[in-house]
């Protein structure tokens, strides 16, 4: 028989946390750390408004960019929050999450060998969408000392005369790293200078505790080069009504449109309708969660500080990402070992690129109560290693 | 959010919270927490520490109830002086003055419906002021203080996650 597979995508690698899933499956009382989602529910207001959409029998497709009064409340909240504006009908389009905007954003916008500078640890997809999209990925390995932000000079050496594309994926998962204004202004100006352009990955845009996000589609002479990308998922604890969407010029838009109208058609009619309440009349449910992951983040940090495990203060989404070189074993070698003797998950650094070795990423998408024991837990693990050394 | 708001919204849910770690989460010094706790208290901010129990779960009885009273305000006092008369009850749970179709909602605990019964019959009803009473037993209780008691949430997400 024939293979009946590409190369393409038998080349790409499996994600490097299966492993994890398949030993905690086996196990009993496992505490995880290591989930990328919040631990909110949906507030009910937002899921009333699915309920009540299916109650009214709004079962059918939306349009192909999706309801008209979703992405007018969306052009508004972007504004109010973020200082950009987009015009809902010909600038907008609502995906399956932020997934599929990065999926058809590089698909609409790279030839076969463009490069596509993509900055890690992040994010899994990048990577695989820009080989799917005919691209070469670029990686840029980011660095603890910079507290994991990208920087003009990383940047400018990434660069090559094929280079057409910056992934900008801050605040950052795995990292916890944001990027300050004067940070996307050195960054900008490189951007322009070079003629590229720019996927900006922000979906944890709303979990900030320091300073407020900035998009770097605000600065001047970007907006023309970036395709913004956000959803629900995070910010209003939804991910799984799979919703998030892209802003773009009009010509980057449109041919992403058309992807998304032969692949996906629209997103969950149901989704919509829910999102429409979300970014309505969501921001309180926004600041109460906020607060509460920077509780738990002071917290985390604060015990880090006591096992003396060295971790930059992380001031966005909801992750930290200590550094365990001290016990001189790879972060796989480590994640397993707590696992197992310790039942915590985590993540190991390197399942968001080689450059994570030496790094776990710690969520904190937890309860308190949960937070406190894991970390008990791992505080008799390290004590444990050291003085094993 | 001001720090007196910021304190407040965390121990509404958790006051049990280590005053340690209550500073941390906020980001502030233990002293300067401490200091405006007892500001707080001092000032009848914070009126009381409670437990939420389920005594359902238990082998005590207790009955609930909720009073509707239509009351004759008073001159000069309005409805202060007999609520007051009522609250001094240690029955009674809660008073509130409520707008509507009655004046005061009454709630009350007691070990068995006869006990809620002569209460309502021999001390609520015989005040001067107190025009009518209905009485509601509570049957079941979901949720209460914001929090639902019927059942705990359980963590339904994936262990793992990216």
């Amino acid at each position: 028989m024939r293979n009946p597979l590409s190369e393409r995508i038998t080349d790409i690698p499996f994600s490097g946390i299966r492993k994890f899933f398949d030993i905690a499956a086996e196990m009993k009382d496992v505490i995880s750390l290591g989930v990328g989602e919040p631990d909110f529910d949906t507030p009910w207001h937002i899921r009333d408004e699915g309920i009540y959409s299916l109650e009214k029998g709004r079962t059918a497709y939306t349009s192909n960019a999706g309801l008209k009064e979703l992405k007018i409340e969306i052009a508004k909240y972007l504004e109010r929050r973020f200082q950009v504006s987009y015009h809902y009908d010909t600038e907008m389009m609502i995906t399956v999450g932020g997934s599929e905007a990065i999926d058809i954003a590089m698909r609409a916008m790279l030839d076969p060998g463009d490069e596509v500078l993509i900055p890690q640890p992040s994010y899994v997809s990048y990577e695989p969408c820009a080989v799917l999209a005919n691209g070469v990925p670029v990686i840029i390995n980011l660095k603890e000392e910079n507290e994991f932000r990208l920087t003009a000079q990383e940047l400018t050496d990434a660069i090559t005369p094929r280079t057409k594309l910056l992934v900008l994926p801050f605040p950052n998962n795995p990292t916890g790293a944001i990027m300050q204004r004067k940070d996307l202004e050195a960054i900008a100006r490189i951007i322009i200078d070079h003629d590229l352009y720019v996927i900006s990955d922000e979906i944890y845009a709303e979990l900030t505790y320091q300073q407020e996000h900035v998009s770097i589609a605000s600065l001047p002479g970007m907006r023309e080069r970036t395709v913004l990308i956000n959803g629900f998922s995070k910010a209003y604890a939804m991910t799984g009504w799979r919703l998030g969407y892209a802003c773009a010029p009009k010509v980057i838009l449109e041919q992403m449109l058309k992807i998304h109208q032969y692949a996906i058609m629209c997103a969950p009619t149901t989704s919509q309708y829910a999102a429409v309440e979300a970014v309505r009349n969501g921001d309180e449910d926004v600041i109460s969660m906020r607060e509460e992951y920077n509780g738990r983040r002071r917290y985390l940090m604060h015990r880090f500080e006591e096992m003396g495990l060295s971790c930059f203060e992380p001031f966005g989404a909801f992750y930290a990402f200590p550094c365990i070189k001290e016990f001189g074993m790879s972060a796989d070698e480590f994640a397993t070992r707590m696992l197992q003797e310790e039942k915590v998950v985590v993540v190991p650094g390197t399942a968001f690129g080689e450059c994570g070795e030496g790094f776990l990423r710690i969520s904190y998408a937890y309860s308190l109560e949960k937070l406190e024991e894991a970390l008990n837990r791992m505080e008799r693990f390290i004590t444990k290693l050291r003085q094993q050394k | 959010m001001e720090i007196r708001e910021k304190i407040l919204t965390f121990i509404e849910k958790n006051s049990r919270v280590d005053l340690k770690q209550l500073a941390i989460m906020l980001g502030m010094e233990e002293a300067a927490v401490a200091n405006e706790l007892a500001a707080m208290e001092e000032e009848h901010i914070i009126c009381g520490y409670h437990t939420l129990i389920d005594w359902e779960k238990t082998s005590i009885e207790k009955v609930n109830a909720l009073i509707e009273v239509r009351v004759t305000p008073q001159r000069g006092r309005g409805f202060d002086s007999v609520a007051e008369r009522v609250y001094n009850y240690p029955e009674v749970n809660a008073v509130y003055l409520i707008s509507g179709g009655y004046d005061l909602l009454v709630t009350l605990e007691g070990k068995t419906l006869r006990e809620v019964a002569q209460f309502v019959s021999d001390k609520l009803s015989t005040l001067d002021s107190v025009l009518s009473t209905k009485t509601n037993f509570i049957l079941k209780k979901y949720k209460d203080h914001g929090t639902v008691i019927a059942k705990p949430k359980e963590d339904e997400r994936m262990l793992v996650s990216l």
